[in-house]
């Protein structure tokens, strides 16, 4: 038996077309936007001003506070304008825009491709380290690692889990990531377990990518402490609580974090990111997206420039398919839609997926027949019909005694309702205003 | 490009199913039982099945249409389901008219009173039946015996259903051995050769079904398996203690309505409760209510009843009984 979360998932059509596409470099484009806030927590503060010439590599918003993170130039150029651009929440938000002029280098930063095994660095100096590289999570929530890196008090970390799981249909960035970058991959939990005080790293992948679980498996012999699992198709695995339970079967209490059953929980592509950023002094400017969709010509997995427009990236792939009706900004289950592809590819850009116009569209809602398949599909043991009427009546309060906070927004139940309600539209609407009593409350 | 792109929040997929699928599932899941019933029942069987759908159909769409000035909704296949389970529940030779009045009973107040498709505290057929079961005793009462290919609507010949037989002769004073001599045996119970309503003799032919909708997962087994497994064992726990005075208990689980009650009635997605908590305990009290009023109630059977009464009680189950929450149980840890 493969190992899994207890309760609730569902298994939509994988789709991963772009599964044997090797990870190509992008060219650079003629200009990137970068916005400042492409994390989650405070917008960083820009640095540099119209006209400045800058590095790759180089800081050009700073971190303004303990949630946030820095953001570096993904290219070399000169500052065009600091004016709010569309990004892809479909807001006007600042952002740092440069126009390339070659592609020169920060001196400091390794650009050789040997790897570098020992890290000589303390715990503290590495993740003093992870937090100037603006690194955040690489598999869409953008949370910057640092933050999770340092142990609150009275806490202690007891084991690593690494997410490889990619639950998310369509998307394989994490997938290839894994294949071709396996050494850097475990160098980088080497320094993660080091940070954290841990002696072991798990990683979980689900099974549909056996290629990716022996191969590690095979190398992370060469590493002490570093467990490969490899853990049944269903969605939402890469659910950080679903993970956890999946892999040291222990559940994270209502309302908390995964730091309360002693586990802290990274992404592979965040894994790597830390490697490059501690044993090459390289920061997060770039990284692999995913480009995809049923009708397009050639599914791709690029290395982008953090800032390069989306227009481009699909371009590269083969450019928008004709009957195209929408582009989701990351996996199909919990992107966004983009309402225009001149947005730029942020840190939190895993893949970019063109729909068919046909599936585009939602079909009409009919009534609940109460068939309770949303509730049995819930990975955190709501009743997303329940949560749907009280939104719907406006009943906060019974919502919050519902447990509506702990909804972790995957999907499952929109995705399952043979009535197509637009459940999860109105859970998250209740769970905003929920949101805002509980602070309230605390204020 | 200039191209206009659909914005939506997520998720961007969906499954597919669709309450037309769910509910033509159920159909298909009712016709080995049917198909048991036209064998042993004959024409009657198909008859009262054709007048039974077609009345649901027409009463929902016209109420619909003309009462409540909506757009009709007979295509979504719950109407058919109804119509389908009514019959099931009826004698293969109950007069036309009785079934439209029972078909209306069903669709206007059982259904569409309370607001239509997901509204409705009780299953629908079940009002109709157990409406015409005390307006119509007599004819809903005198059931054809089965016999193998009859070609007749309206036979003459007429019987009790195996739970009557026994509760007539246990009443008058006799025992299950010289009782059993005068009615079919497990086998030929589970094989359908039975009087009774035309949709519930064939055990067979209704786990089929059962199979068909878990393959399908149009149900879980909660409900069905909680009922089965309640009767046995307080059937059973009564014929251990006096097997001369109890019938046994897969007596008591082929017979009655029992298999299409527990599959098809009780597991009615609007009339049942939403988690598998809530369903073991709507199942076992349908258990014990049926085996309650069949052994000291004044009815032979009661998986009819039984359903009604635990229908009201969804509402209440679904408040007090929470799914397991993920978190809830703060393991120690190790």
């Amino acid at each position: 038996m493969l190992k899994t979360f207890s309760i609730g998932g569902v298994h939509p059509p994988e789709n991963k077309f772009s599964a044997g596409s090797k990870i190509v470099a992008l060219p650079l484009p003629k200009q990137v936007s970068i916005p400042i806030a492409q994390h989650i927590g405070a917008p960083a503060t820009a640095v540099v001003a119209k006209g400045d010439k800058v590095k790759v590599g180089q800081l050009i918003a700073q971190s303004s506070g303990f949630v946030s993170a820095n953001i570096h130039s993904s290219v070399s150029g000169t500052v065009a304008s600091l004016d709010p651009i569309m990004d892809s929440t479909g807001y006007k938000r600042p952002a740092i825009t440069i126009t390339v002029e070659g592609d020169e280098w920060d001196e400091t930063i390794d650009r050789s491709t040997d790897l570098k095994v020992e890290c000589s660095l303390t715990a503290e100096e590495i993740i003093a380290k992870v937090g100037q590289s603006g690194i955040v999570g690489m598999g869409g929530a953008t949370f910057p690692s640092q933050v999770k890196l340092s142990v609150p008090k009275g806490k202690k970390a007891e084991v690593l889990i690494i997410n490889g799981v990619e639950c998310e249909p369509y998307l394989t960035s994490d997938h290839r990531v894994m294949l071709e970058m396996g050494h850097e991959l475990m160098v980088g939990i080497q320094i993660l377990k080091k940070a954290l005080g841990v002696n072991l790293a798990l990683i979980g992948i689900e099974n549909n990518k056996p290629d990716a679980i022996s191969h590690l498996a095979q190398i992370a012999t060469k590493y002490s402490g570093i467990e490969v699992h490899a853990l049944k198709v269903q969605y939402p695995q890469g659910g950080e609580k679903q993970l956890i339970k999946a892999l040291i079967n222990r559940e994270v209490p209502s309302g908390g974090l995964p730091i309360e059953v002693g586990a802290v929980v990274h992404n592979v592509g965040t894994a790597i990111a830390v490697y490059e950023a501690v044993q090459k002094n390289k920061p997060l400017f770039e990284r692999v997206v995913t480009v995809t969709g049923k009708h397009l010509a050639t599914p791709s997995n690029f290395l982008v420039r953090i800032g390069t427009p989306i227009s481009e990236v699909i371009a590269a792939a083969g450019g928008v398919p004709e009957n195209t009706g929408k582009i989701v900004n990351g996996g199909p289950m919990m992107g966004k839609a983009l309402n225009t592809i001149d947005a730029p590819v942020t840190k939190g850009t895993s893949g970019l997926i063109a729909f068919p116009a046909e599936e585009a569209k939602r079909k009409e809602a009919q009534s609940c027949v109460r068939c309770a398949k949303c509730v049995s599909v819930c990975p955190m043991g709501l009743e997303p019909y329940l949560l749907n009427r009280l939104s719907q009546k406006k009943m906060f309060e019974r919502m919050e005694h519902e447990h509506v906070l702990d909804c972790i927004e995957c999907g499952s139940c929109s995705f399952e309702c043979p009535a197509n309600l637009p459940l999860l539209d109105y859970i998250r609407l209740g769970k905003a205003e929920v949101g805002k009593i509980v602070r309230a409350r605390k204020a | 490009m200039n191209k206009l792109l659909a914005v939506s929040p997520s998720p961007h997929v969906h499954s597919g199913e669709s309450v037309n699928k769910l509910m033509f599932n159920v159909v298909l899941a009712l016709l080995p039982a049917l198909a048991v019933s036209i064998y042993y029942f004959g024409l009657g069987a198909f008859v009262v099945t054709a007048i039974a759908v077609v009345s649901c159909l027409a009463f929902e769409f016209l109420i619909q249409k003309y009462l409540l000035k909506v757009t009709p909704s007979i295509s979504d296949g719950s109407a058919l389901v109804t119509g389908l389970l009514l019959a099931f529940n009826l004698p293969s030779n109950l007069p036309w008219w009785i079934i439209v009045i029972g078909a209306l009973v069903s669709i206007g107040i059982g259904k569409m009173s309370f607001g239509g498709l997901g509204n409705n505290p009780f299953n629908p057929a079940l009002v109709g039946r157990v409406f015409l079961l005390i307006s119509f005793p007599v004819q809903m009462t005198s059931w054809p015996l089965p016999i193998e290919s009859r070609a007749h609507y309206m036979d003459a010949l007429t019987g009790a259903t195996p739970l009557a037989l026994v509760k007539e002769g246990l009443k008058g004073g006799q025992t299950m051995s010289t009782i059993s001599e005068h009615i079919p045996n497990n086998m030929q119970l589970l094989m359908g050769s039975m009087g009774g309503s035309l949709g519930e003799i064939a055990a067979f032919a209704l786990l089929i079904g059962f199979a068909w909708l878990l393959f399908k997962k149009v149900i879980t087994w909660h409900i069905p398996v909680s009922i089965f497994v309640t009767i046995f064992a307080f059937t059973g726990i009564l014929w251990l203690i006096d097997p001369a005075h109890n019938a046994d208990p897969f007596f008591h689980l082929l017979t009655g309505g029992v298999m299409l009650g527990a599959i098809f009635m009780a597991t009615d997605y609007v009339t049942s409760p939403m988690n598998p908590k809530g369903m073991w305990i709507f199942g076992i009290g349908i258990g014990a209510l049926t085996v309650i009023i069949r052994v000291w109630g004044a009815y032979p059977e009661g998986v009819s009843f039984a359903i009604l009464i635990m229908n009201a009680f969804v509402p209440l189950i679904n408040t007090l009984v929470k799914p397991k929450r993920f978190g809830e149980e703060v393991k120690k840890n190790g």
